[in-house]
């Protein structure tokens, strides 16, 4: 895990304080560790993204919060599909085709 | 190699800012974490990123139009995306808490349609705390700042273990129709130590001595996770010798008895020493002894 002064080394063009004001935000949540916040991987990428999002996008910061919900919802969709699927190939074969042949086509 | 220029949609001459809003035109629309699992999307994204790459660059874009570097520039590193970490379970941490199937499937389950006005315990919520290992020894009290601006101050008992959870109950989200709000499930995480290791209740420290104090025996001061304590060393001391303070592992705690702080001795020559070493010319042991005895085959 990453410390907030070692985020610019991970995420190019970033700026301690626009992460500051995300993680006030909680549209970053790290760690709290006893000296400061620690970066996770994911936190790190959605870090990334954000970065992208802002300064290669051009979005604007009052449009990010409804970026980040919906594809938070989007990826909240795809983890239940996956875990779906899972569960899918878990059951018996002649359940698992009766599934599918209801699905539409 | 495909067109840089065809690639962002722009003409030859097109300025500096045409081509920065080319491509952010293009990257909002195939940018591969707004498009999980679309493939076109992410080989599209990656070609409009190389060509805006090589024509951002105004040395770089002068050199490719007077031929001397091809579109392909220098590959660009592959890096983690979002969505690897999103797709996969940790990417609860950023989720909107739907555990399982959400409401799409909850009627599916549910025998009666009654449950909407029931009283709802709230969800519990997960947070994570990293405790330096000394004050996870001792106990702690830790104030946790969460995601929506409340601080919880978090008592970390005596002796806790990585990957052991705290709960505070009914610090948790809200409950539904007056009903009981849900915990805060903390998962402790404890740093390893510069030179204490942890097993079970006992605390291991590797010690070292010098070839005197080993020798001849010693009196030290030695840290433990409570404070320094002095500590006899016994003469004829050799490396891997294992002292033990009685009591001075982690406390004791209800029916949990205390556990010892296990002292390995490592005798550490000095770097130069010629006194040492012309003493050592002259020695000659009251009896010749081979450590290495019985190691003749390698058996």
């Amino acid at each position: 895990m990453i410390t907030l002064e070692m985020l610019p080394r991970h995420v190019r063009g970033v700026r301690v304080e626009d992460v500051t004001r995300w993680v006030a935000l909680a549209w970053v949540q790290p760690e709290q560790g006893p000296a400061g916040w620690l970066f996770r991987e994911i936190d790190v990428a959605r870090v990334r993204l954000l970065v992208e999002l802002h300064d290669d996008m051009d979005l604007a910061e009052d449009a990010l919060p409804i970026v980040l919900s919906l594809l938070d919802q989007l990826y909240d969709a795809r983890r239940q599909m996956l875990a779906l699927r899972g569960a899918l190939e878990a059951v018996p074969a002649e359940a698992r085709e009766a599934v599918l042949r209801a699905l539409p086509p | 190699m495909t067109d840089p220029y065809q690639t962002l949609g722009v003409a030859k001459d097109a300025s500096a800012d045409d081509i920065r809003r080319a491509y952010r035109k293009l990257a909002k629309k195939h940018h591969p974490d707004l498009n999980p699992g679309n493939k076109v999307a992410e080989d599209t994204f990656k070609a409009v990123s190389s060509a805006n790459d090589l024509l951002s660059d105004p040395e770089k874009r002068a050199r490719f139009d007077r031929g001397e570097i091809d579109a392909a520039g220098d590959p660009r590193p592959e890096r983690a995306s979002y969505r690897s970490y999103a797709d996969a379970a940790g990417g609860r941490h950023y989720g909107g808490g739907q555990a399982g199937m959400g409401d799409i499937f909850s009627d599916l389950f549910s025998q009666s349609f009654e449950r909407e006005n029931r009283p709802m315990r709230g969800r519990d919520a997960a947070y994570t705390l990293s405790v330096d290992f000394t004050d996870a020894i001792t106990g702690t009290q830790q104030r946790l700042s969460l995601p929506d601006g409340r601080t919880l101050d978090v008592r970390v008992p005596a002796g806790m273990e990585s990957g052991q959870t705290l709960r505070l109950r009914g610090q948790g989200s809200e409950g539904a129709n007056s009903g009981p709000a849900g915990d805060a499930l903390i998962t402790v995480t404890v740093l390893p130590h510069r030179f204490f290791r942890r097993d079970g209740n006992d605390i291991h420290l590797d010690l070292p001595v010098t070839l005197k104090e080993a020798v001849l025996g010693a009196r030290v001061t030695i840290p433990t996770v409570t404070g320094s304590v002095a500590m006899t060393i016994p003469g004829r001391s050799d490396t891997g010798k294992i002292l033990r303070l009685r009591g001075r592992g982690v406390p004791a705690l209800g029916s949990r008895p205390a556990g010892d702080q296990l002292v390995t001795l490592t005798v550490v020559l000095p770097d130069t020493d010629d006194a040492l070493e012309s003493f050592l010319r002259e020695w000659a042991p009251a009896t010749e002894t081979n450590p290495r005895e019985g190691m003749t085959e390698a058996s």
